[in-house]
């Protein structure tokens, strides 16, 4: 590496190293992995283009505050196990959050490289380490204190408060609801873009720290707070998502073929519907498909789309490309592999075919008028701008609401009015003290990484609480 | 995995498992159902409980043989074992005081009867109306008569072979009519309880359906068992499967549970040729 007078000198001439992409025409046939992460090679290259600042804002812009510069640096001395290290102090998923963290809008929003030329690939570089977990060192762990907790959901936030508290030295149980551990990483989040062995290796990683998973357990229907404390747990964490889909409201919603977007991706993701009749679970094929909403879930399930055939796979969102909240590397990819973007229509009406399943939609025209509260401009219909689009597969991406399964867990906590779990933003404390939340059952629909620091929280808390330290 | 404790085989294509699951038998209550997938390559499949016994931890469900995994769940015996099952989902079965119609058609009788069962042990008086295609196909007929004398059941048959001719609605006008009842459960193929419905509205009387769209998750999160009642969407799985029967759409739940007919036929006749990759 390039030294002057000892001191480390940035690469300040490379532009930013390429991601290591499949090619489009190709990936968009099959379920491949899109990005295929950076070759040792590529990593060295990037790594030298951090500049190692004094007062490193991509830290700022994490938010679990993973030591960048520090684990970059441990990149350039090809001390990869260190590396990783370095970010399992703040993170457990580097594999995972590598690949779907919004990195343009937290670490390398804030790089410094970003203001003349291209941010530092920080996401690439930490799931470069990540991918190669065996180097890193094992994690150590604190004996056992004797005290127990259960998590209840094995998603980005429970998973995260899991390997926390095992390290802390606590008895800790995961329930999860479906027969396979990771929540929306693994019914939400396709394979070309995560991996599920990549999951399964965090998961395998927890049972190795004595974490016991136990599926097909729906708490609140297979036993309540109560029993679980009966049970001999000291401290419950809530991690149970988002849940239940958000409706468009408008007539013939419930026409078959048209789907949220949970159950088309799970249908797929979870189940394998894209490998039927080898698998069970089938799913619709369409030629003509629409997905509303402008969302990383609405991407996941256009390119779905694509990969299962579709000719013309269209995102309509009722504002434009630029206010669409999806990362712009998946926009990027969709539309590399031959998605097309809409803008400015909003769903007025599904309309059946003879055959009874959605054969068109109705979509109001909109422009965009003056800012609304978010500070982007609110999009009002154009007055007669009505259009037909013909497709024989719909789906609603545009969000969900808290699942009921919340109340039903019991304890002494409280709901707010939209029924999402009251927890303080530190602690994850609910207001029953005994029992935590975190992720999207608290904050609504975010990110994995913000589920998983509300995770990292509550273990902290939850640490405090019961050791008294 | 589950272990299947008992196997019990009704007629032809009709068969009970008796699972081994404590837990689930603990919370278990009338109404509710399961969701179980067969093996590693099977779909997630909702079945009402039937039965079950906090004491001996096991729940029950019934199932006939009408596609792919029901075709391959006959074939498993006693001893082996199910790959997943989770539950109990749903809310359970709750009515109000005074005499009811119980009304099952068809595989729907797996349901009414652990309803009819809480009933009785609630206090209800209970009337079973039992309807099915043929003789052969009527389920449940030993137990029904452990819990009631004969002149609280009523059977149908479409076509003659047992009990009278016709279907359900007739036993229930008769009973609507006499004032013998002041409220109907009822859960069967969709007419049975599209017909149902229209019936004890005509006498004022409220009537509340089990309902069974297809779902894939079971706990609220994907919105395949969505149905419309009383114009809004609903799902069936956490916000059922129990409805008001004269709020529900029934064209709209008889169209989304024949979304995946063709699909359906293709599983089976993979299943058939073994081309599948489940072959336990």
């Amino acid at each position: 590496m390039p030294q002057v007078n000892g001191r480390f000198v940035p690469d300040m001439k490379s532009p930013r190293t390429p991601d290591n992409e499949e090619p489009a025409a190709e990936r968009a046939c099959d379920f491949r992995p899109v990005d295929k992460g950076f070759t040792e090679e590529m990593a060295l290259a990037e790594a030298e283009r951090c500049m190692d600042c004094k007062k490193p804002f991509c830290v700022e812009g994490c938010p679990v505050n993973i030591n960048i510069p520090k684990f970059i640096e441990q990149i350039r001395e090809k001390n990869y196990g260190g590396a990783l290290d370095t970010i399992r102090e703040e993170s457990m998923l580097p594999a995972i959050c590598g690949r779907v963290c919004p990195q343009e809008n937290q670490c390398e929003g804030k790089c410094i490289r970003g203001k003349k030329s291209e941010p530092v690939a920080i996401g690439q570089l930490e799931r470069f380490v990540g991918d190669q977990p065996e180097l890193a060192s094992k994690p150590a762990m604190k004996p056992k204190n004797g005290k127990k907790v259960a998590v209840v959901g094995s998603g980005p936030s429970g998973i995260t408060c899991a390997g926390e508290l095992a390290r802390n030295g606590f008895d800790v149980t995961v329930f999860e609801a479906f027969f396979t551990g990771g929540g929306v990483l693994v019914y939400g989040i396709p394979e070309f873009r995560l991996p599920k062995a990549v999951v399964k290796r965090e998961i395998d990683g927890l049972e190795e720290m004595g974490v016991k998973f136990e599926y097909n357990s729906v708490v609140g229907n297979i036993a309540t707070a109560e029993e679980l404390f009966d049970e001999g747990f000291d401290a419950l964490y809530i991690a149970t998502g988002a849940g239940l889909p958000k409706f468009l409201n408008v007539p013939g919603e419930n026409l078959p073929n048209v789907f949220f977007a949970n159950e088309y991706l799970t249908r797929v993701n979870l189940m394998k519907a894209n490998k039927f009749p080898e698998y069970d679970t089938p799913t619709k094929h369409g030629k003509n498909v629409v997905v509303f909403g402008g969302g990383n879930v609405a991407m996941d399930a256009v390119r779905t789309a694509k990969r299962l055939g579709a000719e013309r796979a269209i995102i309509a969102y009722r504002r434009t490309e630029d206010e669409m909240p999806a990362r712009r590397a998946e926009l990027h990819h969709a539309k590399a592999e031959g998605v097309e973007v809409m803008p400015l229509v909003s769903p007025l009406e599904f309309i059946a075919g003879e055959d009874g399943t959605v054969c068109a939609v109705k979509v109001q025209k909109m422009e965009l008028g003056e800012p609304d509260e978010s500070g982007r401009r609110r999009p009002v219909p154009i007055e007669g701008a009505i259009e037909e689009i013909p497709c024989d597969v719909a789906i609603s991406a545009i969000g969900t609401n808290a699942n009921p399964f919340a109340s039903k867990i019991g304890g002494k906590m409280e709901l707010n009015k939209w029924g999402y779990i009251i927890a303080d933003e530190e602690t994850g404390q609910t207001t029953d003290p005994r029992i935590w939340a975190g992720g999207d059952i608290v904050t609504g629909a975010a990110t994995v990484i913000l589920a998983m620091g509300a995770g990292k929280k509550a273990a902290a808390s939850i640490t405090k609480s019961l050791l008294g330290e | 995995m589950y272990k299947i404790l008992e196997k019990t085989q009704f007629s032809e294509k009709v068969f009970k498992f008796r699972v081994e699951a404590p837990a689930m038998a603990k919370h278990a209550h009338a109404g509710q159902f399961l969701m179980v997938r067969a093996n590693e390559c099977g779909e997630r499949v909702p079945f009402t409980l039937a039965g079950w016994n906090a004491d001996e931890g096991w729940v029950e469900f019934i199932f006939m043989v009408i596609g792919k995994t029901t075709e391959m769940l006959s074939a498993y015996e006693a001893g082996d074992a199910l790959r997943d099952v989770t539950g109990p989902l749903g809310v359970p079965t709750e009515m109000p005081d005074g005499p009811c119609a119980v009304i099952g058609g068809g595989v729907g009788l797996a349901i009414a009867f652990p309803v009819a069962k809480h009933l009785i042990e609630t206090g209800h008086e209970v009337h079973a109306i039992m309807g099915a295609r043929t003789k052969d196909l009527l389920l449940l007929e030993d137990q029904f008569r452990e819990l009631l004398d004969d002149e609280h059941i009523h059977i149908t048959t479409d076509d003659g072979s047992y009990g009278e001719q016709g279907v359900v609605t007739a036993p229930l006008e008769r009973l609507l009519e006499s004032k013998a009842v002041t409220q109907v459960f009822c859960v069967g193929p969709v007419p049975m309880m599209k017909f149902s419905t229209l019936t004890a509205e005509k006498y004022g009387t409220p009537i509340t359906a089990s309902l069974n769209p297809i779902m894939v998750d079971g706990t609220g999160m994907c919105g395949c068992c969505r149905v419309e009642v009383d114009g809004k969407t609903k799902f069936a799985c956490v916000d059922g499967p129990d409805f008001d029967a004269t709020k529900v759409d029934w064209d709209d739940l008889r169209a989304r549970q024949a979304a995946y007919r063709t699909e359906e036929g293709q599983s089976l006749k993979a299943y058939e040729e073994g081309s599948c990759a489940c072959h336990k």
